[in-house]
């Protein structure tokens, strides 16, 4: 019987996610020895018109990292569905929208601006941009369209299963990829990691006390905090309460909040919205001064709050005058 | 057991009882001096003296350190024995002429004049305070000194003692009341304030904490009793008859488990002074109204005499209402009942003592059933009524009048004239105020406070002893400022709340209640705290937050604030809404 065939592929991605599949270390040799990588554009030189010879159903599976803003991503990923029989979206960027969700935040024409005009580092005397299409030395040359918007995964194409984290940790790759060799799938649509927040795991979560109260929030890059006690008790803004386990607690053992790469647990529709209302009910409130103080105390909340997911949020993106982002 | 025949009665004593025992024993009384309970026999001042018979005549011996020996015949009574006594009450007279256990002996013998040479000493050299030091405190702060007429009771060099730890048990060992201990000790002397009477007066380590204490039983404040400090004295344990006093008892918490709660826990005083300009702890004589309370009652530090701090009677007393209450910057609530305890004080004062009396008030606030009488009968007693709040009370004086007095100045609104009254006493009847820990106690029984901080009602008309979580009443002061007969109003109510409650035996529940999905609940606790009915627990076991339904009232506080939508209301769904919203833009 011939091994399945599996694709990994990225979009709007950092790369780290291909580095948790290279993470799996010598395991990766049982993946190799189980199935063929059909495609990988960071190791193997596949084209596009490869894959469009792919019949359907040729690949067993696709797993695809990063979120979808360009026009080629769009159009890989469509392709790539109608070949795979299944389509993992892996990695916070395709979950949830991820660190370049964050682009959700503002419009592009403001990162155009910032990217080529406006930079100190940017010496572009021209006011070169880069366009849809150009001429050089006579060949016409094509570059993808950049959407407005920066899209998960699963707002694009139908997704069958999801791996969080950024990156996935390498267990819950492994757990993954022998549920699909061994056929032993749980539902359509579910995220492959457990169901229970963070708070869970957590090795601090016994420290926090019964009446946490939180009068202002401290940040990691101006105080150091406790190496033993809950990061809420001691007002550093955790996304832990709101973010799904199954991460290993990477950041809280390095002493860092969670910052909510995992995505909101099943009940919840919105991590950013569920942790606001509920840190916001143990906030020291009481009156206009002391309220003002914590909202001050709370940088960036856009940013801090969806770090991850402003894409798949209730909010998407930021409010912008629509006719200047069309 | 020996046996011993004294005045003709025979009793049995423990071997090493001393004459002075057995006579004690039998009830025979036998007049001691330097005798103390708890304190070793000494036989210095010679006054319990009795008359042994022996085959070869008597013997006259001090019995409280003579021992009982078997067959000993004592005479307590006899000719020679009152004659020899007589001597020996009389040369101590000679001494110390005005102490008052020497005079009562002298009066119950009949001493009328002294044959010796007089002094006028206050110390009858007992040696009380000398061997309570040493015996029972194990200092030796204070001993005898030179001999003979020089003979006193000094510490060392006669310099205040380094050593002495000031605990004052010469003081009260002293039967002539001559110790004078801030010429002993080096230590600053700090009384023990008795709580009850605002501090205005001290209290030994053991002591009842006041007249109506439930259970009426004295307690031992471990923070100063030289036993549980020093590991020292044990006096107390000699003095008990009932040998009741046991330094091995220890605080306990104990849980009950019952079906309702009545919390009763009343007010506290406004700290007056917050508001410098009233000089409350700054200057003498300003005192609160709880302090005057003490100082005119029966029971009080002054015996129920109204004196200033000096001792005097007052000549002019003011009575300042509404401080800190009815005051922007303060609370803004009233507090209810200071007009008429401030009435009753210009009553009491006038009643005691020949002072003219001033109430300053903002307004006069005679709400209750035969309060307004009350009033205008202290009118007619000639009571002083200025219209206007106090703008400060001073010691700095402008006038000769005013010299050596409290001056309170003030604006008579209804003459309208800027007033300065010299006065002796100062009373601030100050603001109720929710007891200090009354927030920590909200916490742990999930009650609400109304603006001010006392504690919310369910419902200002309809539930007025309710609190907002089932099976919990409120009674006086601690869910606003209320009298006497208010609160015992309130208290009866929720007693009988109370018991419909337990008598029932069963509750109603609302039907949408919160629930938490244990599947899915990471533990965090949040909920928990921001469950206004204390309904929700953590199950330490599965780690997960637990609903009590029959206390969760449904109000959903814990369904929007848990962070990872494990809570949720029974058909109060997310997806409703979203349904619904869908609804209205479709």
């Amino acid at each position: 019987m011939a091994k399945p065939k599996v694709a990994f592929y990225w979009c709007a991605s950092c790369g780290g996610c291909e580095e948790t599949v290279v993470d799996l270390a010598e395991d990766i040799l049982k993946v190799v020895a189980a199935v063929d990588i059909a495609l990988w554009p960071v190791a193997i030189d596949i084209k596009l018109k490869d894959v469009q010879a792919w019949k359907p159903g040729d690949v067993a599976v696709a797993f695809i990292n990063g979120a979808v803003r360009l026009s080629e991503q769009e159009e890989w990923v469509k392709l790539l569905r109608e070949k795979c029989s299944l389509i993992v979206a892996f990695g916070s960027c395709a979950h949830i929208g991820g660190i370049p969700g964050l682009a959700n935040a503002t419009t592009k024409e403001q990162i155009f601006a910032n990217k080529y005009h406006l930079s100190p580092t940017i010496n572009n005397p021209n006011g070169t941009v880069p366009q849809e299409h150009s001429k050089v030395d006579n060949y016409d040359l094509e570059l993808p369209f950049f959407w407005k918007d920066v899209k998960t995964l699963d707002q694009v194409i139908d997704v069958d299963y999801y791996l969080p984290g950024c990156p996935p940790p390498p267990n819950l790759v492994a757990e993954a990829v022998n549920a699909i060799l061994e056929g032993k799938l749980p539902p359509k649509g579910s995220v492959l990691a457990p169901e229970k927040a963070l708070c869970e795991s957590c090795p601090r979560n016994e420290t926090k006390p019964d009446d946490l109260t939180i009068a202002s929030f401290k940040r990691v890059s101006t105080s150091t905090p406790d190496p033993e006690k809950c990061f809420l008790a001691e007002g550093y803004l955790c996304m832990g309460p709101a973010t799904r386990s199954g991460c290993g607690e990477r950041c809280i053992n390095g002493n860092m909040p969670c910052r909510g790469c995992f995505g909101p647990t099943p009940d919840a529709l919105d991590a950013g919205l569920k942790l606001l209302s509920a840190i916001a009910s143990r906030g020291k409130a009481d009156t206009t001064e002391s309220s003002q103080v914590l909202a001050d105390s709370l940088a960036d909340p856009l940013g801090t709050l969806y770090r991850f997911s402003l894409p798949a949020s209730l909010l998407r993106r930021r409010l912008v005058d629509l006719h200047e982002n069309s | 057991m020996i046996s011993l025949t004294i005045d003709g009665n025979v009793v049995e004593v423990e071997e090493g009882s001393t004459v002075l025992q057995a006579a004690q024993k039998l009830g025979i009384e036998i007049p001691t001096l330097c005798h103390h309970k708890s304190l070793l026999p000494y036989g210095a001042c010679r006054v319990c003296l009795v008359e042994l018979e022996y085959s070869w005549g008597t013997q006259i011996q001090a019995s409280c350190t003579y021992p009982a020996q078997d067959g000993l015949v004592v005479n307590t009574a006899s000719e020679r024995v009152l004659k020899t006594r007589k001597i020996m009450v009389e040369l101590l007279l000679a001494r110390c002429p005005e102490v008052a256990p020497v005079k009562q002996l002298a009066e119950q013998m009949d001493i009328k004049e002294v044959r010796f040479p007089k002094k006028n000493e206050d110390c009858i050299l007992c040696g009380q305070c000398v061997r309570v030091c040493e015996e029972r405190m194990g200092i030796g702060a204070v001993n005898f000194v030179n001999r003979g007429r020089e003979k006193k009771i000094a510490p060392a060099y006669d310099r205040h003692s380094p050593i002495c730890m000031a605990c004052g048990a010469c003081q009260v060992v002293c039967p002539a009341d001559c110790v004078d201990l801030s010429k002993i000790t080096k230590r600053t002397l700090r009384p023990i304030p008795l709580a009850f009477d605002e501090g205005l007066s001290g209290r030994p380590s053991i002591y009842v904490p006041f007249a109506q204490a439930v259970p009426n039983v004295p307690v031992i404040d471990t923070n100063t009793c030289m036993y549980f400090q020093k590991g020292t004295c044990q006096a107390c344990q000699e003095f008990c008859e009932a040998d009741a006093i046991d330094f091995d008892q220890e605080d306990k918490v104990e849980e009950v488990e019952v079906g309702a709660i009545i919390v009763a826990t009343g007010f506290e005083l406004f700290d007056s002074s917050e508001i410098f300009r009233y000089g409350y702890g700054r200057l003498d004589n300003v005192i609160n109204s709880l302090e005057f309370e003490r100082i005119s009652h029966a029971s009080g530090p002054t015996g129920g005499k109204i004196f200033t701090k000096d001792g005097r009677e007052p000549q002019a007393v003011a009575i300042l209402h509404c401080i800190g209450s009815r005051d922007e910057n303060y609370h803004e609530y009233c507090s209810r009942v200071c007009c008429m305890y401030s009435l009753k004080f210009a009553h009491l004062v006038k009643e005691k003592t020949e002072a003219e009396v001033y109430n300053l008030y903002i307004d006069m606030r005679a709400f209750g059933k035969g309060y307004e009488e009350f009033y205008k009968r202290v009118l007619g007693e000639g009571v002083h009524f200025i219209r206007g709040k106090c703008a400060e009370v001073t010691d700095v004086p402008e006038t000769d009048e005013e010299k050596g007095k409290l001056i309170v100045i003030a604006e008579d609104t209804l003459l309208g004239l800027t007033r300065r009254l010299p006065v002796d006493m100062v009373i601030l009847s100050s603001a109720l105020i929710p007891g200090s820990d009354s927030d920590k106690l909200s916490k742990i029984l999930g009650l609400n406070c109304s603006k001010g901080g006392f504690y919310l009602e369910k419902h200002p008309k309809l539930a007025p002893v309710d609190a907002i979580s089932d099976g919990i009443f409120l009674a006086g002061a601690c869910q606003g400022p209320k009298d006497i007969p208010d609160s015992v109003a309130q208290g009866a109510a929720a007693a009988a709340g109370a018991l419909s409650l337990i008598d029932k035996g069963k509750v109603i529940l609302e039907p949408i209640t919160a629930e938490i999905n244990e599947e899915r609940c990471s533990g965090c606790q949040l909920c928990i705290a921001n469950c206004p009915y204390a309904a929700i627990d953590y199950d330490e076991e599965k780690r997960v937050s637990v609903v009590t339904e029959e206390l969760c009232k449904g109000c959903g506080t814990c369904v929007a604030g848990c962070p990872s939508g494990a809570a949720h209301q029974k058909n109060f769904e997310d997806e409703q809404i979203f349904s619904e919203i869908e609804g209205i833009l479709a």
